[in-house]
């Protein structure tokens, strides 16, 4: 089988290419040389199965980051039949550098120069075949975006790859050395074959980051738009989640229950109040979790997410972290697992140590489920969304705490630069592409996790066998008066307390969870738990679960990415501690206050 | 006139040209890959609030630099 190394700089719209030549059958593998899981994604090329490898976006084949050094192990550890290279059309001027530097490697390649349509309206022109012949690499323009120059591309690909012979790993190593000549090289390919305009300008981008970027409302207005992503996700996602709960609950009670009615009681209490109720509790919140991946697409694509950066490196600095670490929690409230591995950019340990220890405080979609869930349950609709939006303010200020307490041992003084790509708005094919990523990626841990887990909680709830459910007789009653000292300060009742030992595993697993030691699903759920707790014991249980623990995912990654046993045990046992004392201290204060 | 100054006292709206980068070599490479090389033009567009950093464009790129680090590199008015 023949493989081909994909390898762009950021934001030159890698992942677009991969996802369009893959058709979103990627898959993750582990690769000689490099301790990170890459994309890859098999498909057919003239004829034969070929390898497509998705790299990570590099500045420099030389540079000292992580990610760097990750497409370097990989080159020199993997054979490699063709690269190709993703260059952003319109920045071809320093994006080349790269090319130049695959090319004194003596690796045969592609370049890809894309986002052309973005180039074009910029009134850049590029002769390709000058740029080829002078650069010796087959070029063609494409957009990955709108599916342009797709043919000429796949033949230039195809014939390079027939005629391509692969490169033995171990004489690139020699070759990794920095051409002095290759600066002087760039400057004439790019005079003889690109057309740069004197004045290149986006007035679009010029006029929004006007506005966006403003020294006085720019804050202000990231706050804002924050919120508005939120509200609609609430407003849109609720009645979408009550008409999914709706139609699964009558599915159990017309189609379920007459037809596992001939079972023992036994067993089919386990399939329908264990296996199906936890499920489809946490199946219901499927709606709610795809429309925010589709506001996070729209956010993240859009550029906006560097913005940030630029608005907040000033206050980020004071806490000891930069404006990346704040794109980073950005990005975790989606899912905290690709956030830390994101921090690879970071070349400084204390700098990155330090912002993987506040990302686990970002509420990911997970624990978004629960809090939807609880917030729909004890509060008035008009109330809720601002419950909501407190917890997400409180999710920065755990961040605040444990970064000001911590910056004194996790010292960093690295000096970064950020690119700010022009404003772009994701197609809806892109759009639908991130939605289906999330409905597998759910599918994948449902399978895994939520099923075993509710399982799990359905015998500590119905065992010894002959007890009344979740009755402190039963073994989950006993783990839960066993915590009781522990978790009763802090108002969590025993049947939260085995919710939250089992969230410890993932989020999902905790409204599952909580299905089946009430017995009860969806709206039935809902009143149940509100008649048995009161809105200050549902805060203080969100608290807790807020800050504690994001999810065994997240711990095993820390614990890859840091590789440090006692840097993973302080990501441990900090949050926990955090968790119980703000959870305690709103609870004992809610009461003192009276409520 | 020209001068010969720091690009942390650039201001905003203003151009100059890349005379030197005193940075050490791991940040000197990601400064070139962005399109940082001595002899090009940059123009200063804004500086974020409370002391932040600095955005530039060099090139059709534009970055955001920090004024500690935008403290190393000379420029030319």
């Amino acid at each position: 089988m023949k493989r081909i190394a994909l390898i762009g700089m950021p934001n030159a719209g890698k992942s677009t290419l991969f996802n369009r030549m893959s058709g979103a059958n990627a898959k993750v593998a582990n690769w000689p040389g490099v301790t990170v899981d890459l994309l890859t994604a098999k498909l057919l090329l003239a004829g034969e199965m070929t390898e497509l490898v998705d790299l990570p976006g590099i500045y420099d084949l030389h540079g000292f980051s992580d990610d760097e050094q990750i497409v370097r192990h990989f080159l020199c550890n993997n054979t490699i039949d063709l690269v190709l290279i993703v260059a952003n059309a319109s920045q071809v001027d320093r994006q080349l550098s790269l090319a130049l530097q695959l090319r004194s490697l003596g690796l045969p390649a592609v370049l890809l120069l894309n986002m052309s349509d973005e180039a074009k309206n910029l009134g850049i022109t590029i002769n390709t075949e000058q740029l080829s012949q002078q650069l010796g690499y087959p070029t063609a323009l494409i957009s990955a975006k709108y599916g342009q120059g797709y043919s000429d591309a796949y033949r230039l690909i195809e014939t390079s790859l027939q005629n391509s012979s692969p490169t033995p790993a171990q004489t690139l190593e020699q070759n990794f050395a920095v051409d002095q000549e290759m600066e002087n090289e760039l400057e004439t390919i790019v005079r003889n074959s690109v057309d740069l305009p004197t004045q290149i300008s986006h007035p679009l981008t010029e006029k929004l980051d006007k506005v966006m970027l403003h020294p006085i409302l720019g804050l202000p207005l990231f706050f804002v738009i924050m919120y508005m992503v939120f509200q609609t996700i609430y407003t849109l996602g609720a009645p979408l989640q009550d008409l999914v709960a709706w139609l699964l609950e009558g599915f159990r009670d017309l189609i379920l229950v007459p037809l596992l009615s001939s079972l023992p009681a036994l067993l089919s209490d386990f399939l329908i109040n264990g296996v199906f109720d936890g499920i489809a509790t946490v199946a219901s919140f499927v709606p709610v979790i795809i429309l925010f991946f589709l506001m996070m697409a729209v956010v993240e694509d859009s550029g906006y997410l560097s913005r940030a950066a630029f608005l907040m490196d000033a206050l980020m600095t004071r806490m000891g972290l930069d404006g990346r670490s704040f794109v980073m929690l950005l990005m975790g409230f989606g899912c905290n697992v690709p956030a830390l591995m994101g921090t690879r950019t970071m070349r400084s340990r204390g700098l990155r140590l330090l912002t993987m220890l506040v990302i686990p405080f970002s509420l990911c979609s997970a624990r978004l489920q629960v809090f939807v869930f609880m917030a729909t349950a004890l509060f008035a609709p008009s109330q809720a969304p601002l419950v909501l939006f407190s917890l997400y303010i409180m999710s920065f200020v755990t961040v605040i705490i444990t970064a000001l307490l911590f910056k004194g041992r996790f010292n960093s003084q690295e000096p970064f630069a950020l690119e700010l790509p022009p404003y772009r708005f994701p197609t809806s094919r892109q759009m639908f592409l991130r939605g289906w990523h999330e409905i597998s990626h759910f599918l994948h841990r449902a399978t895994k996790f939520i099923t075993i887990g509710v399982v799990l909680v359905w015998i500590l709830t119905n065992m010894p066998y002959g007890v009344e459910p979740a009755s402190s007789a039963s073994w989950s009653g006993w783990i839960g008066d066993v915590m009781s000292p522990i978790l009763s300060p802090a108002g969590i009742n025993p049947e939260l307390t085995v919710a939250l030992i089992f969230g410890f595993v993932a989020k999902e697993i905790v409204i599952g969870a909580l299905a089946v030691i009430y017995g009860l699903e969806g709206t039935a759920l809902m009143q149940g738990i509100a008649q048995q707790i009161d809105w200050v014991q549902a805060y203080s249980f969100m608290l807790f679960t807020l800050i504690y623990t994001p999810c065994l995912s997240t711990i095993a990654t820390l614990r890859a990415e840091a590789k440090s046993a006692w840097f993973t045990t302080l990501a441990l046992v900090w949050p926990m501690t955090l968790a119980w004392s703000i959870s305690a201290g709103f609870y004992q204060m809610a009461r003192y206050l009276g409520y | 006139m020209t001068t010969l100054q720091r690009l942390s006292t650039l201001q905003a709206g203003q151009s100059a040209i890349v005379q030197a980068l005193h940075v050490d070599t791991g940040f000197q490479y990601r400064l070139h890959a962005l399109g940082f090389r001595i002899g090009k033009k940059l123009e200063l567009i804004r500086i974020a609030p409370f002391n932040g950093p600095l955005q530039l464009r060099i090139g059709n790129t534009e970055v955001m630099l920090r004024k500690h680090d935008a403290d190393q590199i000379e420029i030319l008015v």
